[in-house]
């Protein structure tokens, strides 16, 4: 049983991880206001929040699998405070510190019709920190963290997540942008 | 009057936070063009109160759930 824990626990997580990659390199790229690949911008953005969703729901599963399993010693407090942990407890804080900023970042996204945009925007520039965190989480705290196809898929992440930031600051970024700074030509 | 000659409802653009991202006029391109600059254009003239049709009801919600501005708000006559 605890072996069976430990597996779901591993395995959510890398899961957890890999769609938090995907939500927030759509997440940069639709800020362009460009269709990517084929998708319209609709699809992006409603790919971006579903991703989201997913990785969420694989985080419920990777937090209460392990909580159930011996051998990580989870208590309810390591849910929302970061190093107090038992074991590991600066790698195992970071993933508290990740669960904190993205439950943050889910109210705020849920509630963005209400609270208005600069709430939710400043709120969701946390994914910036967020995302790294969990990262270094994976790779610190994971029982495949340093095995050689994890790190590849660390590193593949890394560099979509750096594309997409250099995109994101360079001057063509914004679709319409040379037009709007009447740059028509 | 016939009933079904009046809009079913209107689509408000709030011109204060449109930033023209375009996933207005992809939802509704039968009622929606881009200007040059890519911020939606009402193809009747219309302005910022566009009137839908019931058939465009659904993609009016969604363009008002995804707009990235949340510029839009549906407004039933």
């Amino acid at each position: 049983m605890n072996e069976a824990l430990w597996a779901l626990g591993r395995g959510t997580g890398v899961v957890a991880l890999l769609l938090l990659t995907v939500s927030v390199v759509l997440g940069i790229v639709t800020r362009s206001g460009r269709p990517l690949l084929g998708l319209p911008r609709f699809s992006v953005t409603l790919v971006h929040r579903n991703s989201s969703l997913l990785a969420s729901v694989f985080l419920v599963i990777h937090i209460v699998s392990l909580f159930f399993d011996s051998y990580a010693q989870l208590r309810v407090v390591d849910f929302f405070v970061p190093f107090l942990g038992a074991a590991k407890p600066f790698w195992l804080g970071l993933g508290t510190l990740a669960l904190d900023l993205m439950l943050a970042i889910i109210v705020t996204s849920l509630l963005r019709r209400w609270i208005g945009r600069r709430v939710f925007r400043v709120v969701h520039w946390f994914t910036y920190a967020l995302w790294p965190v969990a990262l270094a989480h994976s790779i610190g705290n994971g029982s495949d963290g340093t095995s050689v196809w994890f790190l590849a898929l660390a590193l593949a992440s890394v560099v979509l997540v750096a594309v997409a930031v250099a995109w994101r600051v360079s001057a063509n970024f914004i679709e319409f942008g040379n037009a709007r700074k009447g740059e028509t030509r | 009057m016939s009933r079904e000659r009046r809009p079913a409802a209107t689509l408000h653009i709030d011109w204060t936070l449109c930033d023209g991202r375009g996933l207005c006029t992809e939802l509704l391109p039968e009622r929606l063009a881009r200007d040059e600059w890519g911020y939606p254009l009402a193809r009747d003239g219309s302005g910022g109160d566009v009137p839908l049709a019931a058939s465009q009801l659904e993609a009016a919600r969604d363009a008002v759930a995804l707009c990235p501005r949340l510029a839009l708000t549906l407004r039933k006559d």
